[in-house]
């Protein structure tokens, strides 16, 4: 049996690799590949932490289907053939330092905690199970729950209005 | 949350299930009603916002806090509820000519009005940060999708891209927001936020950079200066029915989101913040009142004007974390939401009496001589100018005077006189198009269509009547938040 901390590591590598290599690969194709990657890794991440659930969610939707789409579009938009042009030069000096301004404040606050925030307590272990997940959702969380769904039909109303072909006749 | 919890829960929100349901209900039935008779899906979402209207109206005293403490039913949410369905309704008597006559007929706008005004009803109630968040988008996405609703005309397509880009990146601060506030106190719900920082155990810092968050997510919904950028621009390419209902209700509905966050659970935080929101209010009511002396395009002129008028609600929120004066914060910004609401309408309804197709009519050159061909709009436009710049016995004279009390009372004059110059100024381009319409001569063209008669005269005459008999209106306006 490996110790959790080892696989973690190795995940961990694997998830920031991957997350790095979809920021430079050249090719669009390539930065989705590496994306899937770094969506699997996070969710066997989730796994450790004993959350199969949300794992398994993060596998279908994002790994699954979202990636599914934005394959889709790369190759019907032919966006993996796109010259990268920089046309920013003062980018990357700027996003170095942003970077690691972004490296200190966060290990600062991880080592000093100077907003008085607690360590993380170790949840219960049935808090992700999709029992536990679905008493969340149909008892705490119904009203927003229900919302988002009516949201979601309302975005697809929306896209479908603003991109539907027609014929347009003006009365004078 | 056992079954009979749940239909309790739903029973409290019973206005806003119906307007959900027939929107639902008229997308489906809409696709039976034939190009030619669009008109009748105009008629059925009225009647949806209608009935939702008289269940409101007949349960106004309701108080109930419902779905876990995430929905507070109170006097508060009931004001709203009737200022945005009555907004809803006044939106379609506006749209339907107007649609017709620019070929936009379609029965998706009706529905797509009706999701928004379900949006405005939830952020009305909304006593959590995630339903809050939920209510947001619930209104924004389809106000996105009814400015762009005119394409391919470009600046239609522009005003839709510009509020889509602009909204989305305020949503994503006002989660951050969120996210900040969750991580200082440990929950989203407003109750639970006060508990914690009266418990102690709040992390004041985040807390604090949340709130921000909040008040700068909020702030572009409301147009406040410096998030006003977008407001020019989105209200003139979007379509006049669109942008008059846009004015209205997304700016009472922003201000929903934070009287309620921030009279219910951030009063602890008014050392810090108050200082924020006066020099938030100072500046929008400057610059919007400066800025709109410059405009000659009448659709430009007013969403200036709307920027103005958010400062001079924001002018009540100043000093809410006084508790003597709270309650007076919250009845004075929604006696002026109310009073602006009816100016507004009263306004682009003769705005979108005069638009002709392809954008002309829109010019103040245009308003030239409208008192000799159409008398009535003349004078409804007059009564309109004369709300806006605060003229007694309008109802927008008895809204700045409510809110300037409310200032004084907290020990603010100086931010009154601000006020009340910026006021004056405002005289000077709000009487302009006065002075248009009945000094100067010019061939008008205006279309007859009764519904916008009816909106027009109706709102004019209720702004002088009402501003007559305010005293009920201010007391309904008192009705307490529910804490």
């Amino acid at each position: 049996m490996i110790p959790d901390i080892v696989l973690f590591i190795i995940l961990a590598l694997v998830a920031v690799a991957s997350a790095v290599g979809m920021l430079f690969s050249k090719n669009a194709i390539y930065s989705a590949l590496n994306l899937i990657l770094n969506f699997s890794s996070v969710a066997v991440l989730y796994l450790i932490l004993g959350a199969p659930f949300i794992a398994l969610a993060q596998v279908t939707v994002y790994a699954g289907a979202i990636m599914v789409l934005f394959l889709f579009v790369i190759m019907l938009l032919g966006a993996e053939r796109l010259r990268r042009s920089e046309t920013l030069p003062y980018q990357q000096p700027v996003s170095i330092i942003l970077a690691a301004i972004l490296a200190v404040v966060a290990i600062y606050a991880l080592l000093f905690r100077p907003l008085g925030i607690e360590a993380a307590s170790v949840a219960n272990p049935d808090f992700s199970s999709p029992a536990a997940m679905a008493e969340m959702l149909f008892n705490e969380y119904l009203l927003p729950f229900e919302v988002t769904s009516i949201l979601l039909l309302v975005a697809m109303i929306g896209a479908i209005v603003l991109t539907r072909k027609r014929q347009r006749r003006v009365q004078r | 949350m056992n079954l009979s919890n749940a239909s309790a829960s739903l029973n409290a929100i019973l206005p806003l299930v119906v307007v959900i349901l027939w929107a639902c209900a008229l997308l489906l039935v809409d696709l039976f009603i034939t190009k030619e008779r669009k008109g009748l899906t105009a008629l059925l979402a009225a009647i949806g916002m209608l009935a939702s209207l008289i269940i409101t109206l007949a349960r106004l005293d309701l108080e109930a806090v419902v779905f876990n403490g995430m929905v507070t039913v109170d006097g508060f949410s009931n004001f709203l509820t009737v200022l945005f369905l009555g907004s809803g309704i006044v939106a379609v008597a506006l749209s339907y000519d107007y649609l017709k006559r620019m070929g936009l007929e379609k029965g998706e706008y009706y529905v797509l009005l009706l999701f928004t005004v379900s949006g405005m009803m939830l952020m009305a109630v909304a006593s959590d940060l995630i339903v809050v968040f939920l209510a947001l988008e619930l209104l924004s996405i389809p106000l996105y999708v009814l400015a762009g609703i005119a394409t391919p005309r470009l600046d239609s397509e522009e005003s839709s891209l510009k509020y889509f880009l602009l909204g989305s990146f305020s949503t994503g601060i006002v989660v951050y927001g969120i996210a900040l506030v969750f991580g200082a106190t440990g929950t989203t719900s407003l109750a639970g936020i006060v508990d914690a920082i009266t418990a102690g155990s709040a992390g004041m810092g985040l807390l604090v950079a949340g709130a921000a968050m909040l008040l700068i997510g909020l702030g572009f919904k409301v147009a406040l200066v410096p998030f006003h950028m977008w407001t020019p621009d989105v209200y003139q390419g979007a379509p006049s029915s669109v942008t008059a209902f846009m004015a209205i209700g997304a700016k009472a509905a922003g201000f929903a989101a934070i009287l309620r966050i921030f009279i219910q659970a951030f009063p602890a935080l008014s050392v810090d913040l108050t200082p924020v929101l006066w020099v938030l209010a100072a500046l929008t009511m400057i610059l919007g009142n400066v800025v709109a002396i410059a405009q000659r395009n009448i659709k430009r002129l007013l969403a200036y004007s709307s920027i103005a008028n958010a400062g001079y609600i924001l002018l009540a929120l100043v000093p809410y974390g006084q508790s003597d004066v709270a309650a007076d914060s919250v009845a004075s910004a929604l006696f002026y939401l109310l009073a602006y609401a009816f100016t507004s309408f009263t306004a682009w309804s003769v705005v979108i009496a005069l638009e002709q197709v392809e954008g002309k009519g829109l010019e103040l050159e245009d308003y030239a001589g409208l008192s000799r061909r159409y008398p009535i709009l003349a004078l409804t436009m007059t009564v309109a100018m004369l709300s806006f710049t605060g003229v007694p016995p309008t109802l927008g004279f008895l809204g700045k005077f409510y809110v300037f009390r409310t200032l004084l009372e907290g020990g603010f004059p100086g931010l009154a006189v601000i006020g009340v110059v910026t006021s004056l100024i405002s005289a000077y381009y709000y009487l302009r198009v006065v002075v248009y319409m009945y000094m100067r001569e010019g061939e008008p063209q205006a279309i007859r269509d009764p519904w916008l008669y009816i909106a027009a005269t109706a709102s004019a005459i209720c702004l002088v009547v009402l501003g007559i008999f305010s005293q009920p209106l201010f007391a309904w306006a008192s009705q307490a938040m529910l804490h």
